[in-house]
């Protein structure tokens, strides 16, 4: 694409339009699957209540998340007096943006990347940091005190649930032996046998549950946690504001989903030799994590903020780092090849 | 340093975990509840004093409006007291008819407790599946009364009419295809009869259900085991009725401590918790839910084995059989002036009380030989529940509170009254 631009352009200019329609060719389809994963949720949490569920606008409902979304932008944004202007607006940005830029170094299959970068793994986790931030910010500058309450228990839930997530990540990393997202992937290439989440599976179900986690998803939403603090640390926005929000969470739970897939099943690969790799198998598995998601949502009852903390601190950072070790010293053993 | 404060935060009247209108000012260190400070009568009606300008039987429908999610017990507290008053007999088939529709009352009432409660504290599928369950059960209600919710089918004397031998069916709409209504009407081919032993046949499968998503669930036992532990003595003490005080360990059970309609025929068990905290609550009201089945199923079999009338004799308190109001002048007469006038209750005093799904559900009356109360008094369980709530919130998290007002059960309209 960049050579046909710079046919006619100068070639600064060329790289640079060429980088923004590849952009646009990820956040476009972004936020259709964010869209649609609303409308699936929905769908499948009904099924599952014994109920239908959205499907009277277009055909089963499936225009439901575009008059969602029209309807959204055309609400008022309500400001809460005394609230801090300039932050109350802040927040929403900050949350979605993280929740898009980190989409950079995803690599869809061999070629599909927008940024090939060797330290991908640790932009991702730098990056869903800062999600962080939009939360906490949310919550203080509202001046309400469900939505500070929300923001303290997302901050803390949130910090302490990416170090377990880190620390998976370590195990991925000294299997792998990259940090760059593409080279992990075609480390775990020869079928389903040679995925990574066999051998480290404790960690793949500890980031998976930490991802739950990370998202502010159901059994852990405490942050929101309808029927303690109503909506926690959007409570008091309305409107586009609140879709941001709305939309920086399902962009997160699609990100983790694929970086779940990416780092303990294979990411493009196909499970048995004789398919072709293909993002259709990215697409997939991606699939089939989130409607664990939706599963667990309509399953679980809700953690307590404290809970949550202990099962974070006292279970998951403890094994993870255990199981660190175990593969650390199984690498230096006769078994090293089941480990890499 | 800085002077730490506590932090006082306004919880409800709107708020998702209300149930309905509670107004909670909170007390908080952090997250650990210091003080919580129930402000009740939102929704006061004023039933009490409404009741003291009406003639006995207009304030029946007021009774359905007391606690609503368990209509027809709050009406049948009020109509035994009328008729304790009167020492009116009931017919024996209008006592089963009474003690079947008191158990699906239960159900109606532990469903949308078990609901909510589950809600509250984050599973939220139960809440659907109780609700799919209630649905039949108001049709229950529907085809005895006409009414979904607040029936007015207990009268002084009986109950309004006998059981319908045809149960309403759906009909064809243009939103449903024939095959659908079908399938729903399938239960619904025969009598009401039919209709509940089909339900009550189906409901412990449904149970089962709702255990398999609650009763072993980790999440669900670390929320409750443990949360709102209330002593045998100190919920004595409180006033606890029912399921509250059931679950803290205490026998008591009006349907068998003082067994009022037939309660003493029938036979069932009363179900007792041991640790006093929210799980141990949970579990009775469950097993409760399977004695009010199993009590469902023994009235059936009675009323489909006898027959007999529904409505006292007694036709100075009973409204007369129209065929007879057509013929006979005394009938049209009594019609006449209970319908106007209503009737008068002999000088004094009473109080019953009913097993309410809550707890003691008891009306206290005072009559001074009118047409009319000269003062009622609605004993509510609810009331001490929730008067108790600061005392079990004590040093819990806010989302315990959550659950805490959940096991309570707790239903305005009858706190409020």
């Amino acid at each position: 694409m960049e050579e046909f631009f710079k046919l006619y352009l100068d070639p600064q200019l060329a790289k640079t339009i060429s980088f923004l329609i590849k952009i646009i060719c990820i956040v476009i389809p972004v936020m259709i699957s964010v869209a649609y994963l609303t409308y699936f949720e929905r769908r499948v949490i009904g099924f599952m209540q014994s109920r239908i569920g959205p499907n009277r606008v277009g055909y089963f409902g499936l225009l439901q998340p575009i008059a969602d979304a029209v309807k959204l932008m055309f609400k008022e944004i309500i400001l809460p007096t005394k609230s801090n202007n300039f932050l109350f607006f802040l927040a929403p940005l900050l949350s979605i943006a993280p929740a898009l830029a980190a989409w950079a170094v995803i690599p869809f299959n061999s070629e599909l990347i927008l940024a090939d970068v060797n330290a991908g793994l640790l932009y991702v986790l730098a990056m869903t940091s800062i999600a962080v931030y939009g939360v906490i910010i949310a919550g203080w500058a509202s001046n309400s005190k469900y939505a500070f309450l929300g923001s303290m228990r997302s901050a803390a839930q949130i910090v302490s649930y990416e170090i377990a997530m880190g620390f998976t990540l370590v195990g991925v990393l000294m299997c792998a032996n990259s940090l760059n997202l593409g080279d992990i992937v075609m480390a775990q290439s020869g079928g389903i046998s040679q995925w990574y989440c066999w051998p480290l599976f404790p960690l793949f179900i500890i980031y998976f549950i930490s991802a739950v986690a990370e998202t502010n998803r159901a059994p852990f939403d405490v942050a929101e946690g309808e029927s303690e603090i109503v909506a926690g640390f959007h409570v008091e926005y309305s409107g586009m504001a609140f879709a941001l929000f709305f939309l920086a969470e399902y962009a997160n739970m699609i990100l983790v989903s694929i970086l779940a897939v990416i780092m303990f099943l294979g990411g493009w690969l196909s499970p048995v030799g004789f398919i072709p790799d293909s993002i259709i198998w990215l697409l997939a598995k991606v699939a089939f994590l989130l409607f664990f998601f939706l599963w667990f949502r309509a399953t679980f009852p809700r953690y307590r903020y404290d809970q949550i903390m202990r099962l974070g601190w006292k279970v998951f950072i403890p094994l993870t780092l255990v199981w660190i070790i175990f593969v650390g010293a199984m690498m230096q053993t006769d078994y090293a090849e089941y480990f890499h | 340093m800085a002077e730490i404060k506590n932090y006082t935060m306004n919880f409800g009247p709107q708020h998702p975990a209300a149930h309905g209108v509670l107004r909670l000012i909170l007390e908080l260190d952090g997250e650990v509840i210091q003080r919580a400070d129930p402000h009740i009568g939102l929704l006061h009606r004023a039933t009490e004093k409404l009741a003291e300008n009406r003639t006995y039987i207009q304030s029946v429908p007021y009774m359905d409006r007391l606690d609503y999610v368990s209509m027809m017990m709050n009406e049948h507290a009020y109509v035994m007291t009328i008729e304790k008053m009167l020492d009116l007999k009931v017919p024996i088939r209008a006592q089963y008819i009474r003690v079947l529709f008191d158990e699906i009352t239960r159900l109606l009432n532990h469903l949308l407790w078990l609901g909510c409660h589950a809600l509250d504290v984050g599973a939220m599928t139960v809440f659907l599946y109780a609700f799919r369950e209630r649905e039949d059960l108001f049709d229950c209600y529907e085809a005895v009364s006409g009414a979904r919710m607040h029936a007015a089918y207990y009268r002084p004397g009986g109950v309004y009419r006998d059981l319908p031998d045809q149960m309403p069916q759906y009909q064809n709409s243009r939103f449903s295809r024939p095959k659908e209504v079908k399938e729903v009407n399938k239960n619904r081919e025969g009598s009401l009869l039919d209709f509940i032993d089909d339900f009550a046949q189906r409901f412990p499968n449904y149970i089962d259900e709702y255990e398999t998503l609650l009763t072993d669930n980790r999440i669900w036992k670390q929320r409750t085991v443990g949360i709102g532990v209330v002593s045998p003595e100190r919920a004595i003490e409180l006033g606890f009725t029912g399921p509250m005080l059931r679950g803290s360990g205490i026998e008591w059970d009006l349907r068998k401590k003082q067994p009022y309609e037939v309660y003493d025929k029938l036979d069932f068990d009363i179900p007792v918790g041991v640790e006093g905290d929210c799980y141990d609550r949970y579990l009775v009201r469950m097993e409760e839910m399977r004695q009010s089945v199993s009590l469902i199923k023994q009235c059936t079999k009675w009323l489909r084995e006898n027959s007999g009338p529904v409505m006292s004799d007694n036709q100075k308190y009973a409204p007369p059989k129209r065929q007879n109001m057509k013929e006979d002048m005394e009938s049209m007469i009594h019609h006449f002036k209970l319908f106007t006038e209503g009737f008068h209750l002999p000088k004094g005093e009473a109080y019953a009380a009913v097993e309410h799904p809550k707890g003691e559900f008891g009306i206290y009356m005072v009559s001074d030989g009118a047409n009319k109360p000269y003062r009622l008094k609605i004993r509510a369980p609810g009331f001490a529940h929730l008067a108790s709530l600061d005392e079990m919130t004590r040093g819990h998290m806010i989302s315990d509170l959550v659950a805490i007002i959940g096991t309570q059960d707790i239903v305005f309209g009858e706190i409020d009254r």
